[in-house]
């Protein structure tokens, strides 16, 4: 087991944004999560990256709690995400965006730096080259130099892929990453999906492309209102009457 | 040549020390921080290296060391829950802080309170403001592209996104006002010993506020950019001192004036700054 989320709830004032959720992702699995707008998914995330703390229940990474930790400390334990309403480092190259990303895995002491060692001088070189592979691997590698804030909506949306992979993460979490893009974009992501977690990592996706997330998902937990009303496997998600009332209303 | 030098000498030299103010606001707008608690850190500074100095009577190597480590450590109790604030709460916060230690000193009987210290000998020599400001100077450079330079970029850009790439913020902001305060509270040291006199009245809020005009008209998108801003903001009431006699200004008056002019014209028509003229003349 990598994720799991055990009755996890979190309340704003009177709303209950999350109620009672629980669900597990496993190393290698693609967990898509669905539901209406407004459902609570990005809450999850939110909580998961601990951008919000939960009102109660648990959040465990291979047992250890993540709950009560600040953001960075969960990201250094291996989550790393993307965001819905992209949140670039917009004066920053994509090449530099994905720099930050790999803050995590630099061993580089600013001592070294400002004594100019040449060690400080290989290890930037070799940031660097991680970095255009990162890149290179999101089929952006000619638009290292760019700004961020100049890309294209659908360029973006893997930049900040490529950023969330710079860490080497155990778990990535996918805020609607073809949000905007056409469909050879939305193609390719998800073809990158499927890599990744034949890498071994466990992804959690947020996608309203249904017919995306039932190929790319092994499994899907479906939200709404901030409760789970199914789980299971693309094809029992897509037979099943609660889901099918969620999202077209109930029969008459 | 060596006659327009020392005339101008202590002109130049408080170049150089407005040049290490305008960087140690600098330090913490480098992380999208407006923390205006620089002119207390000055004052602690200044205080310590005089007391140092005057009152145990010992070298002035020891007490610029104290300028710098007694307002950066003064800076992690600070920081610690100031920093937890943003934009404009920060500012009115730590604005706080500084006249929390002009007030304690015009009150504090061992400095003579309001009327401060007087005949410090001019220990402070020019090449020890240049070797400061170069060292402040290679230091932010070299930061320039690491690890942590990205770190306080990302800070700055977006500090949501750069706490779920691993970034502790929290550490990297608090360092940042720790290294200002250091900056600052040098240049106190070194301006107290070259003024001949020390009073509170000269570290209130009008002295943060020239810090960052300094800095914000130099550009603070880069790490030179203060440096020219605290030149030019230094040497421009000097050079046009008979204008401003003409219009029948007092020079602390005409200072002003043509400070928050320029300041105004750089806002409206550079907003990157005087070093933004420097970038585009080279593309």
């Amino acid at each position: 087991m990598t994720l799991a989320l055990t009755s996890v709830s979190r309340s704003f004032g009177g709303v209950r944004a999350v109620d009672d959720v629980s669900f597990s992702v496993e190393r290698g699995e693609v967990h898509g999560l669905i539901g209406p707008n407004g459902a609570g998914k990005t809450t999850l995330l939110n909580l998961i990256s601990g951008l919000l703390q939960p009102t109660s229940g648990r959040l465990e990474l291979d047992g250890r709690r993540l709950d009560g930790l600040p953001p960075h400390r969960i990201a250094a334990l291996g989550v790393t995400r993307t965001y819905q309403n992209i949140r670039l480092f917009a004066g920053l190259t994509s090449q530099g965006n994905v720099v930050v990303g790999l803050h995590l895995r630099r061993r580089a002491p600013l001592w070294r730096r400002l004594m100019l060692l040449p060690a400080a001088r290989a290890e930037e070189r070799d940031t660097l080259a991680r970095a255009r592979a990162g890149l290179v691997r999101v089929g952006l590698g000619e638009r290292a130099l760019e700004r961020a804030a100049d890309l294209s909506y659908g360029e973006q949306r893997r930049v900040e892929i490529a950023r969330a992979l710079g860490s080497d993460p155990r778990v990535l979490l996918l805020d609607e990453p073809t949000a905007g893009m056409n469909a050879p974009e939305a193609r390719s992501v998800a073809t990158l999906v499927r890599e990744l977690a034949r890498e071994g990592r466990a992804v959690v996706l947020i996608e309203h492309n249904v017919p995306l997330v039932m190929e790319v998902c092994d499994r899907i937990t479906v939200v709404s209102f901030g409760k789970v009303i199914a789980r299971g496997t693309p094809s029992e998600i897509a037979r099943d009457p609660a889901v099918i009332a969620a999202y077209l209303g109930d029969a008459p | 040549m060596s006659d327009f030098l020392l005339t101008y000498q202590s002109l130049f030299a408080f170049v150089g020390i407005n040049a290490l103010l305008a960087l140690s606001i600098y330090a913490t707008l480098s992380c999208g921080q407006l923390s205006l608690a620089n002119a207390g850190f000055m004052a602690i500074g200044a205080y310590a290296a005089v007391l140092i100095t005057q009152r145990a009577h010992l070298p002035l190597s020891l007490a610029l060391a104290a300028s710098m480590a007694l307002p950066a450590l003064v800076a992690v109790p600070l920081g610690l829950p100031v920093l937890r604030l943003r934009g404009v709460f920060l500012a009115i916060a730590t604005i706080g802080f500084g006249e929390v230690v002009r007030l304690f000193l015009v009150n504090w009987s061992l400095t003579n309170g309001a009327l401060g210290i007087v005949g410090i000998p001019q220990l402070t020599r020019p090449w020890m403001i240049w070797v400061s400001l170069a060292l402040a100077l290679y230091v932010l450079a070299r930061v320039q592209g690491s690890r942590a330079g990205y770190a306080l970029e990302a800070i700055r850009e977006d500090e949501t996104a750069a706490r779920t790439m691993g970034i502790d913020t929290a550490a990297y902001k608090l360092a940042m006002l720790s290294f200002g305060a250091a900056l600052a509270g040098l240049a106190g040291g070194l301006e107290a010993h070259l003024t001949y006199m020390l009073s509170p009245g000269a570290y209130g809020f009008g002295r943060v506020v020239e810090m960052l005009v300094q800095a914000v008209v130099g550009g603070s998108a880069v790490f030179f950019g203060p440096v020219i801003g605290a030149a030019f903001l230094t040497v421009l009431p000097e050079a046009l001192r008979e204008v401003g006699r003409h219009v029948g200004l007092g020079p602390g008056a005409f200072r002003l004036l043509l400070n928050g002019a320029v300041l105004l014209v750089v806002i409206l028509f550079l907003p990157d700054g005087l070093a933004s003229l420097l970038r585009r003349r080279r593309r």
